[in-house]
């Protein structure tokens, strides 16, 4: 059987648009006193519960140490599904109309796309674990004496005080994943086709 | 040879005492098998427990005033108080019965009667709390109360007391014959689960004393044992004990339903309460009902037939398949066993040995199916396992006998530690008992625990009946007086218990939902405070411009929405209770203020780290003051 290397890069511009289904990250917090886990999904368009009030009660928690609420929506919620909705376009007219050399630079772009946006995550990440209010009810510092902080990881897990958190990416990001995967697959085979 | 002898019977007892802690121990974290809602007797309450670990989990409050929960003391549960003769804080529960789908109790709903003052009480088992109780007219003592139907057609309620039917002022010496018995028949909405007293059944002036619904074939019929047929007023204990016999009264409720579609009831003018608590106004009313549908079992043929039992039966039992009524007669040794068969076939031939007041009186000979000889003293209860064995309790003798249903032979026999009264199977009341425990309830418990001055605690007993012998496991403490009890597979409840209340389908008349909406409203000397909680604080937490002499109605709505983080909280002085404040609820106390001064409010239940922060000020100007009112949270 012979695999059209355009069919392939079809499926990859489409595999991102699974994004609007599914999330792209889930980040989980144990305690003793949370038989059921505390969890929020990221969606590239906005936070979820993993259980119903479980981002209030995330905010409940975090308060004690001076941590901001969890906003109902933050800018990437706009740039991020446009970014999607765009790359999809030059993917499927790459499919459609371009050499097999532009599957692998749409590839690469979805590549340096993806990377900024885990940076632009760690960074509110960041944010959202180290700019406490100075009021904090409870704070806390480092063995050295600096102010300890409370990010959450961007991937895997980490005790933070009586949590662990758990960071771990959802079938949104492994659709993003494949699609990527996908056009290098296809930047393979329409070398083959060629030759 | 002593010495293996003794290391022989050593080995033996531990091996024995050591099964039997196995069998009621559950583990830390783990869950019991089973429900057992057991009534709290003259506390007015149900109590939960685990078995087999005898384990209490909570106290329902139901008929009692309950200020651990504010029950009957916040604005929003006075109502469910609220009677004929205004406000009763007390009641005796009786006996539970859990709802019922095809013949098997399901889960939804616990029913239980208050025997004082004349209501039945619905426990909706989502949320473990009483959500519906109906004041039963035209009764006193309603003991032979409250049992469920097979489809929860109906909860049944009999009187125990004969009263004058309308009330009226005559003489006690003239009861014989103007003294009426009614059976109240409530049926229950199969969506809903919403009450409504459907009809009575009047009877003759009898003592009504316990019941059971038949099922399989029998349904459609109730059975209530009877005592005083001598329609006695008076020294009671002599002269109701005169009858060799009395009767199990056998009443088709089917037939009753065809007289009331074709009309043949009276209307007569009644005046009882219907209260109704909403989850989702967090609020209970009440409203009074004024006439109620009566069928005289004396003039509606098939209606009625009584059923000749020896010696004032007190428990009034139905085995699983529905064919064996069984009267226990407690001034006898022996049990009555009724078939239900021989009952149908008496009626059909029209083989009547007698009539009162119009009822037919079947001949004892017809309808026996057998007796259980000499099994005990003062029989007063029976359940049944699911292997054809009854269980009946003595209160004499002190003891549970475990008898052969269809053989009438004594099986087995184990003491009670003292004098039982009911005893409970879970599903007892069922086509499908779970025959793995009985629970004992005893009268006395004497030297069973550590003394507690004069009044001791009350207490069941667990026994497992899984083998041919029954073996005692285990004494728990019960609250208030055990009386009946019902149990049920603990995976029939869980699914349907409820964790928090929506905030979002909150809709009591003074809630409020988020901060924004805060705030204190002055009307004339009624002041209105909408607050909220959340941890770890009140909103407000200051409040100015309240003046003595005023009303001040705190209505707080808990903004938690996690599992078990309810808030409390009290005011000094307040002449009522602390409101107990589940996740998304609101409720309300009254506070009166009577002096000038900062006056502090708490929280009451320990909800955070911060709990002990959780606190308030209010300041009480003169009655004079023209300070207004003002609020504020967090403001320096």
């Amino acid at each position: 059987m012979k695999i059209k290397s355009n069919y392939l890069m079809w499926a990859a511009a489409l595999l991102p648009l699974l994004l609007f289904v599914f999330p792209l990250w889930k980040i989980t917090l144990e305690a003793p006193q949370y038989p059921t886990p505390l969890g929020m999904y990221i969606h590239i368009n906005d936070f979820t519960d993993a259980n119903p009030h479980d981002i209030k009660n995330i905010n409940l928690m975090n308060h004690y140490v001076g941590m901001k609420y969890i906003p109902d929506a933050i800018p990437e919620f706009k740039v991020f599904p446009a970014g999607i909705i765009i790359t999809t376009i030059i993917g499927l007219l790459i499919a459609f109309k371009a050499n097999y050399k532009w599957y692998l630079y749409w590839g690469i772009l979805m590549i340096l796309l993806s990377t900024a946006g885990l940076y632009d995550f760690y960074l509110w990440e960041h944010d959202y674990g180290h700019d406490l209010d100075p009021k904090a009810i409870m704070k806390f510092t480092n063995p050295d004496g600096s102010v300890m902080g409370f990010q959450p990881p961007l991937f895997g897990s980490k005790d933070i005080l009586n949590f662990t958190a758990h960071s771990y990416p959802q079938p949104g990001a492994y659709a993003l994943g494949l699609g990527i995967a996908l056009a290098f697959v296809a930047f393979f085979f329409g070398k083959k086709e060629k030759s | 040879m002593v010495m293996s002898c003794n290391t022989g019977a050593d080995k033996s007892n531990g091996a024995l005492s050591s099964s039997a802690a196995e069998k009621v121990y559950v583990a830390p974290g783990e869950h019991d098998e089973f429900y057992a809602f057991i009534s709290g007797g003259f506390s007015g309450q149900l109590s939960v427990y685990g078995l087999p670990s005898g384990r209490l989990f909570k106290v329902i409050p139901v008929f009692s005033q309950d200020a651990e929960k504010a029950w009957g003391y916040n604005e929003e549960t006075k109502p469910m108080l609220n009677t004929s003769y205004g406000f009763v804080p007390w009641d005796d529960s009786h006996h539970p019965d859990i709802s019922q789908t095809n013949g098997e109790v399901d889960g939804r709903y616990v029913f239980i009667n208050g025997n004082n003052t004349p209501r039945i009480a619905k426990i909706d088992l989502s949320v473990f709390e009483t959500t519906e109780i109906i004041e039963i007219p035209n009764s006193a003592g309603n003991h032979s109360s409250a049992f469920v139907t097979e489809n929860t057609e109906y909860v049944v309620a009999g009187t125990r007391f004969s009263v004058p039917i309308p009330q009226r002022d005559i003489s006690i010496k003239d009861y014989k014959g103007n003294f009426k018995g009614t059976l109240s028949f409530i049926s229950v909405d199969p969506e809903d689960g919403g009450m409504d007293l459907s009809f009575q059944v009047l009877m003759p002036g009898f003592d009504y004393d316990l019941a059971h619904p038949g099922r399989g074939a029998s349904h459609g019929w109730m059975f209530f044992s009877t005592y005083n047929s001598e329609e006695a007023s008076t020294l009671m204990e002599v002269n109701a004990s005169q009858n060799d016999k009395d009767f199990i009264a056998a009443i088709n409720w089917k037939k009753a339903e065809e007289y009331i579609a074709s009309g043949q009831f009276e209307t007569m003018p009644a005046n009882y309460a219907h209260n109704v608590y909403s989850d989702e106004t967090h609020t209970a009313t009440s409203t009074m009902k004024k006439e109620v549908r009566v069928l005289d079992a004396s003039k509606l043929p098939g209606l009625a037939y009584l059923l000749p039992t020896p010696k004032s039966p007190h428990g009034c039992d139905v085995d699983p398949t529905g064919e064996y009524i069984v009267g226990n007669g407690k001034l006898s040794a022996d049990l009555t066993v009724h078939s239900f068969t021989k009952m149908i076939a008496a009626i059909e031939n029209e083989n009547f040995e007698g009539e009162a007041y119009g009822i037919p009186i079947l001949k004892f000979e017809d309808v026996l199916a057998g007796t259980v000889n000499q099994a005990g003293l003062g029989p007063l209860h029976t359940e049944f396992d699911a292997d054809g064995n009854g269980y009946t309790t003595f209160f004499i003798s002190s003891e549970v006998v475990k008898w052969k249903v269809g053989t009438w032979e004594v099986l087995d026999r184990a003491p009670c530690y003292y004098s039982v009264g009911h005893l409970m199977i879970p599903g007892g009341n069922s086509r499908k008992p779970y025959g793995k425990y009985v629970v004992a309830m005893n009268k006395i418990t004497k030297d069973r625990y550590l003394p507690t001055g004069p009044e001791v605690t009350q207490s069941a007993q667990l026994y497992d009946i899984s083998g041919d012998k029954m073996e005692l496991l285990l004494d728990f403490p019960t609250v208030g007086e055990p009386h009946y009890a019902a149990g049920i597979a603990a995976d029939k409840v869980i699914g349907r218990s409820r964790k928090i209340f929506e905030l979002s389908e909150n809709k009591h008349e003074y809630a409020t939902t988020s901060d924004a909406d805060v705030k204190v409203e002055r009307n004339g000397k009624e002041v209105h405070v909408y607050m909220t909680t959340i941890r770890s604080h009140f909103n407000p937490d200051n409040i100015e411009g309240i003046k003595v002499g005023d009303k001040v109605y705190f209505h707080v709505t808990n903004l938690e929405q996690d599992y078990d983080v309810p808030h409390g909280i009290s005011m000094i002085g307040a002449n009522t209770s602390e409101l107990l404040i589940m996740p998304g609820q609101t409720e309300t106390f009254v506070w009166e203020p009577k002096q000038v001064g900062v006056w502090p409010f708490y929280c009451t239940d320990f909800c955070s780290a911060l709990h002990q922060e959780m606190q308030g000020y209010v300041r009480v100007s003169p009655a004079n003051s023209s300070l207004d009112l003002s609020w504020s949270l967090g403001e320096d």
